[in-house]
């Protein structure tokens, strides 16, 4: 049997974010959870290639909070086959590096595995730094912002990573984790069946004790760094608007005004 | 020399040539060096670095530059550069440790931090020094720019940060004594083959780091509308943009998507064609200087953001903006 392992994470709803005119800071209380629009990618990927290869695994991994549980049925719904949720006290408040470490220890216990993958970032903090960990910490090899699979089999994979002048294509043999883009498939829809699957999936909980993770480095006291405060950027205000109808000059505004601003 | 500390930029090159983020993070440091007595070091991997590049490095505050030179570093395989950098970083020992927030650093630096065991702080928009410790506070947006935090590092060395590119200005006014010192690559197995790196044609300029970036929206209506955009963006020299409903539609390739599942930019000028802005949009651009919408929906959300609104017919607009912008 092959396994692939799909890393997801939970994030609040973007699209519901509002932020409170009075303190300028974001309302989080009542934002649907989604799963990160990046990992969408990853789990489609993961049973495109299940399908492609017969005999295969999926397995999807969240850390979080116990209602983290609805990703991973979300997940399961779409053609998971399992998932485990880690869910510990102890995990609250890691950093990059720590959840790395917890995840990889996540893998770790699963044992085997051919591909691990995950989205390119989350979008609540944005870092793109979770994938490369836990590839580092189990030592394999990581590519980060896959757009194009060319050829995917156990312990091969020729791929296109875009970068900011176009892409480069590589070819890794072994075991492998990719981070991947939007641009690599069409997430699918959930199936009836999937659905049915998801609802009666029994998702086992690990806390820190079961993957074997050393205390002094998850959570608060395991994290390199420290949030020393957050706040809310000045919010951008709307400017100018005219009507193009009622004020024909308006590209020639728009010019001076650039101008103006010694933008061009 | 009597330096207390010692800030590195991990260097980044294309071709022969350095990448303007580490000119950017060299001048930045060197600022940020003046108030702890730092030395700046910039380490450079690539092959054939040019003479002139390398000189360049003292003008924008670098004390001393290293070289690692070798063809296995043309191409970027992680594996080949992961190994040169951490020995740097092992045998130089730094306080901190900056790189770009480009595909390069992103990918790159997060490795390292967990190879040789420091604490990371991706994507900074804000790099400062803590009163009474000296310690890098390290600002960053989070959920699309709508949160900001301000990070420190307390224990684990080096403070290590990847910078967005362009957010820092480089200054070319310190003339520090030319000081380049060469260091071995460090030959080894990779388990990465790199076949080739393909240059994006369309793309002449690239979104994230682009000055001016005009952008169409599903207003366009067809991928030969798109036209319209790529007139206009090449008199203004700009990078063209899209909204995910134009990319979705199969106007315009991928790497030209700006929000929350494409690209994250924060230009001079942002110039919005047809482009409602709905939020997803909106966290990857609100951050730009000027921003200038041109719709006809009076109400569309990209207005409640715009500096200056142009409530009209894109079609007659665009084109008559493109005669007049030389």
């Amino acid at each position: 049997m092959k396994k692939v392992i799909v890393f997801i994470k939970q994030v609040p709803d973007t699209s519901e974010l509002k932020i409170d005119p009075v303190t300028n800071t974001m309302i989080r209380e009542g934002v649907p959870s989604i799963i990160n629009p990046f990992d969408m990618y990853a789990i489609e990927e993961a049973v495109r290639i299940k399908e492609k290869w017969g005999d295969t695994e999926v397995t999807v991994i969240t850390m979080g909070p116990p209602q983290a549980d609805a990703a991973l049925r979300e997940a399961i719904s779409m053609g998971c086959d399992n998932a485990v949720l880690l869910s510990d006290r102890k995990f609250a408040a890691s950093d990059t590096w720590a959840t790395s470490y917890v995840l990889s220890k996540a893998v770790g216990k699963i044992g085997e595995y051919d591909v691990l993958l995950a989205g390119k970032q989350a979008t609540d903090g944005d870092t793109a730094q979770v994938g490369p960990g836990i590839a580092t910490w189990l030592g394999i090899p990581c590519i980060t912002y896959v757009n194009n699979i060319e050829e995917i089999k156990p312990g091969y994979v020729k791929l296109h990573r875009m970068h900011d002048e176009g892409y480069d294509v590589i070819e890794i043999e072994g075991k492998f984790l990719l981070t991947v883009l939007k641009e690599l498939n069409e997430p699918r829809i959930a199936s009836f069946r999937g659905k049915m699957n998801a609802k009666k999936a029994e998702i086992p909980v690990w806390t820190a004790e079961d993957i074997g993770a050393d205390p002094a480095k998850i959570g608060f006291m395991g994290s390199p760094t420290r949030v020393v405060k957050a706040f809310s950027p000045p919010v951008k205000q709307g400017g100018i608007k005219i009507s193009a109808e009622e004020d024909p000059s308006v590209p020639e505004k728009l010019k001076s005004y650039l101008r103006e601003k010694l933008i061009i | 020399m009597g330096f207390e500390k010692k800030i590195v930029i991990i260097g980044e090159t294309r071709g022969c040539k350095i990448h303007h983020v580490t000119y950017e993070l060299t001048s930045k440091a060197a600022e940020l060096a003046g108030k702890i007595n730092a030395e700046v070091v910039t380490l450079v991997c690539g092959h054939e670095i040019e003479k002139g590049d390398l000189e360049r490095l003292f003008k924008t505050g670098a004390h001393r530059a290293v070289v690692v030179d070798s063809p296995e570093l043309v191409l970027v395989n992680d594996d080949h550069y992961l190994r040169d950098i951490a020995d740097f970083i092992k045998s130089e020992k730094p306080d901190m440790a900056l790189a770009g927030a480009t595909p390069f650093g992103r990918a790159l630096v997060p490795k390292l931090a967990i190879t040789i065991d420091a604490g990371l702080t991706a994507d900074c928009t804000e790099l400062g020094i803590e009163e009474g410790t000296g310690l890098l506070l390290q600002t960053r947006p989070a959920f699309g720019g709508n949160l900001m935090a301000t990070i420190k590092t307390p224990e684990k060395r080096p403070q290590m940060s990847t910078v967005r590119p362009k957010v820092f200005k480089i200054n070319e006014t310190y003339g520090n004594p030319v000081n380049i010192v060469k260091k071995d690559h460090i030959p080894g197995k990779s388990r990465i083959k790199m076949l080739q790196t393909v240059k994006d044609l369309e793309q002449v300029i690239n979104i994230a780091e682009a000055d001016i970036i005009v952008s169409g929206g599903r207003g366009l209506g067809s991928k030969e509308n798109f036209a319209l955009i790529f007139e206009l963006a090449s008199k203004l020299n700009a990078a063209v943009g899209a909204s995910r409903a134009a990319v979705d539609a199969g106007w315009i390739a991928y790497s030209h998507q700006v929000g929350q599942t494409g690209t994250t930019v924060s230009p001079k000028l942002y110039i919005a064609v047809g482009i409602s802005g709905m939020i997803q949009h909106q966290v990857g651009m609100k951050s730009a200087d000027c921003i200038v919408a041109i719709n006809k929906d009076p109400d569309a959300p990209i207005f409640n953001i715009a500096d200056f609104g142009i409530v009209g017919d894109l079609f007659d607009i665009v084109p008559k903006l493109s005669k007049i912008m030389e």
